[in-house]
């Protein structure tokens, strides 16, 4: 960390100090509310939920590889998809992108440290205890009754399934508290990130010349203050039901089953949102750097994300056609549906339209992002398939539905993510990513995917309906299935090989720098890893790219934008 | 890379939101979603009790709380200015009066709802009615039991000399939320007692 390489201001004298034990380094990173350091817990933590994650789809298809499979039994499959959709998306991609937008806004915006930073701190511990009381039902959700252990209700936990009656034991309630837990967690970072954009911005860094980073997580965290709530009220009303005798989803008397779904996806479809637009930010970031090319059409960007996100709080009953609405609910919703594929398609016309012309460089962080690229417009086009109602009322609830939502899922999110990871681990830890390994994960992994995601497509035509545990041989899936199944191996591979070049690199890696890309935003004008303080002189930016204008004073970029 | 620092420093001052209020408002916006949706559901959940007792049998306008509740918006936007102005005498009665005003509003739900339980046999597990109405009514009443806390270690802290016009910030953040609070009354009150009756 010499003072000189750095582009903004030095470091006053490094000071040496002894090398700590290890009580005292868990005992620093338990207390800490550094930003960077909570975001790298976040990342980790969700790596490791990941792997649960994982191991859990597998089993899954480990059963579903053949028919009438006897691997684990009815039982166990249900709790495990249950397990597999909530550990994915609560404690895997939440975390994780929280983890990005946590260590990246602040540098990105030239500020020591968020908002809020014991707000921070809090935040990580509440979304941790969730994730762990999640997994303590397994210890734990056989209560008094020896009945359930383990949520098995599905990650939607549709009513009546979730009642006493039908729910016995606590397993349903380990689900409902640890996801009320991680809710609040998510509000105070949801709130924090919004203060921390609009009232942290280093001087000359006005909403307009924010990265599209800082932008696209202002509009997640915006999104999820209207979102994560009606979720919380929704899981409160199901403990008044469960715990005091409430009425509320209880048709027996006069409750609704039918308004939990709309709750639930009130929050539901826009959290498919709050997920992708952080992958958006990673996209928007990485494809003008390895493309030599600023941003095309910043403003367009910005706005479009912005009617996204206003627009995709108005979809959500999309997911319930086949529950038999009104003509005029359906036709609603449908419209709301399409109409939110046209924002999103011009952010592609956006990145095709930055690498249009551009010197691209096709290094590992690039290469992800354009399999997401392709792999989106894909998982769009199927879900504006399924966005019609009648198209919908004859694949709802099919394993069409589960290979469209899994293409943006990990067609989409995962292959941005990994794709962040390889842009900013040099950041994090100072060390490269090995090119070699990273090769082999990408190419393993697209090709799993593609094996895995692609032919799940053709049982849902087939009929296959989402989570059974088993089904008959001679219907024409078995062939689809097995096909899937192994795909999955190729995809486990990768990522045990991307884990292990994670903590090679970071043993042995080569050294980073602090700008290997030779990139525009604050965060490469500082060493690798970051001081404490981030920077030592709070830094002034008169454009988007303010580390351009440092290296060429001849041509800066405030002189036209 | 050696690069001279050529970026000339910004014009004019640099002057940003204060972070304290951005942050409650945008929890504001959170709590309003939690509201809207319970207020949903009590507004769905109308006259859809499969028994008795329904809201024109047992409820009564609660106007004296009411106006006490309203009124403490008032007497914590006077407190707030007297402490800018470092009036700390008047500080302490008008934040006493919030507190005191709030107190009288919790108060008389639990009448209320002692009424409602003892007298009329309505509990949370009794109809549609009873659970819509405890769980709105009690969502809104912890809200007010949270900021009578923050506002009664104020309070403390202000009778023990340790609050002076430095902490006006913090104190103008907690007036949003207790405006808020006094808000989503305005709301239930004309769900619950005006249009449910
Ligand atoms: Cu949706």
């Amino acid at each position: 960390m010499s003072s000189e390489s750095l582009p903004i201001s030095g470091l006053a004298g490094l000071e040496t100090k002894p090398r700590p034990t290890w009580i005292e380094v868990l005992h620093e990173w338990l207390v800490t509310v550094d930003h960077k350091k909570l975001g790298i817990m976040y990342i980790v933590y969700a790596l490791v939920f990941l792997v649960v994650g994982g191991v859990e789809a597998t089993i899954l298809r480990i059963q579903l590889a053949i028919p009438h499979a006897h691997f684990v039994s009815p039982q166990v499959f249900n709790r495990m998809f249950t397990m597999h959709g909530t550990t994915m998306i609560f404690f895997v991609a939440m975390p994780v992108l929280f983890g990005f937008a946590n260590y990246l806004v602040p540098l990105m915006i030239g500020a020591r440290d968020m908002a809020f930073p014991r707000l921070n701190a809090f935040s990580f511990w509440l979304t941790a205890f969730g994730g762990l009381l999640l997994y303590f039902s397994f210890l734990g959700g056989d209560g008094l009754y020896g009945a359930g252990s383990t949520p098995d209700v599905g990650w939607w936990a549709y009513a009546p399934l979730t009642s006493v009656a039908f729910s016995r034991g606590h397993s349903t309630d380990y689900w409902t508290i640890s996801l009320l837990v991680s809710g609040f967690g998510t509000i105070g970072t949801a709130v924090n990130i919004v203060a921390t954009v609009l009232s942290m911005r280093c001087p000359g860094m006005t909403l307009g010349k924010m990265p599209l980073l800082v932008w696209l997580n202002l509009v997640m965290s915006g999104m999820l203050l209207f979102t994560i709530t009606p979720l919380t009220a929704a899981q409160l009303m199901l403990m008044i039901d469960r715990y005091m005798g409430g009425h509320f989803f209880d048709t027996q008397a006069g409750g609704s089953a039918a308004i939990w779904m709309h709750f639930f996806w009130i929050f539901g479809h826009p959290e498919v949102y709050v997920l992708i637009i952080p992958c958006f930010a990673f996209v928007s970031e990485i494809v003008p750097v390895f493309s030599r090319k600023p941003i095309f059409g910043y403003p367009i960007m910005v706005a479009a994300t912005v009617c996204i996100g206003f627009v995709s709080l108005s979809v959500w009953a999309h997911h319930m056609y086949t529950i038999g609405m009104t003509s005029y609910e359906n036709a609603f919703f449908v419209l709301t549906t399409l109409a939110v594929g046209v924002p999103t398609g011009i952010k592609i016309f956006n990145w095709l339209g930055t690498m249009w012309g551009g010197k691209i460089r096709y290094e590992l962080p690039m290469m992800w992002c354009l399999g997401f690229l392709f792999q989106f417009l894909i998982a769009g086009l199927t879900g504006i398939m399924l966005g019609a109602a009648p198209f919908d009322w004859q694949l709802g609830n099919s394993y069409f539905v589960v290979a469209h939502f899994h293409y943006v899922i990990v067609g989409g999110i995962l292959f941005a993510l990994f794709g962040a990871f390889y842009y900013w681990f040099p950041k994090i830890t100072g060390k490269m990513l090995d090119k070699k390994l990273g090769h082999w994960h990408f190419w393993l992994f697209l090709f799993g995917f593609h094996m895995t995601f692609d032919f799940m497509h053709i049982p849902g035509l087939l009929g296959m309906p989402r989570r059974i545990y088993t089904y008959e041989a001679g219907r024409g899936w078995a062939i689809w299935n097995l096909i899937v199944t192994i795909g999955v191996f190729f995809q486990a591979v990768a990522v045990l090989m991307f884990v292990f070049n994670m903590i090679h690199s970071y043993f042995r890696g080569r050294v980073a720098g602090n700008d290997p890309w030779d990139a525009w935003t604050l965060e490469w004008a500082t060493s690798s890893p970051p001081p404490e303080y981030n920077f030592a002189v709070i830094p002034e930016v008169k454009s988007r790219r303010p580390l351009w204008d440092l290296k060429h004073p001849e041509d800066p970029d405030w002189k036209y934008e | 890379m050696t690069l001279p620092q050529t970026m000339p420093a910004a014009p004019e001052a640099w002057t940003l939101p204060s972070k304290g209020r951005v942050a409650m408002f945008s929890f504001i916006v959170a709590e309003t979603s939690i509201f809207t949706i319970f207020v949903v559901a009590y507004l769905f959940y109308l006259g859809k009790s499969l028994s008795g007792p329904t809201p024109r049998q047992v409820l009564e306008v609660p106007i004296f709380s009411t106006i006490c509740l309203l009124s403490s918006s008032i007497t914590i936007h006077l407190a707030v200015h007297y402490l800018r102005q470092a009036k700390y005498a008047a500080f302490k009665l008008a934040w006493f009066l919030t507190f005191a005003l709030g107190a009288i509003f919790l108060i008389g739900t639990g009448i209320e709802w002692n009424k409602l339980i003892t007298v009329d046999g309505l509990t949370i597990s009794t109809n549609l009615f009873g659970t819509t109405y405890y769980s709105l009514v009690g969502l809104h009443a912890s809200h007010v039991t949270g900021g009578l806390i923050a506002l009664g270690i104020v309070l403390a802290l202000a009778l023990a000399g340790k609050v002076n016009e430095k902490h006006e910030h913090h104190l103008d953040v907690l007036s949003l939320y207790w405006h808020f609070v006094d808000a989503v009354w305005v709301v239930v009150f004309t769900v619950v007692y005006v249009i449910g009756r």
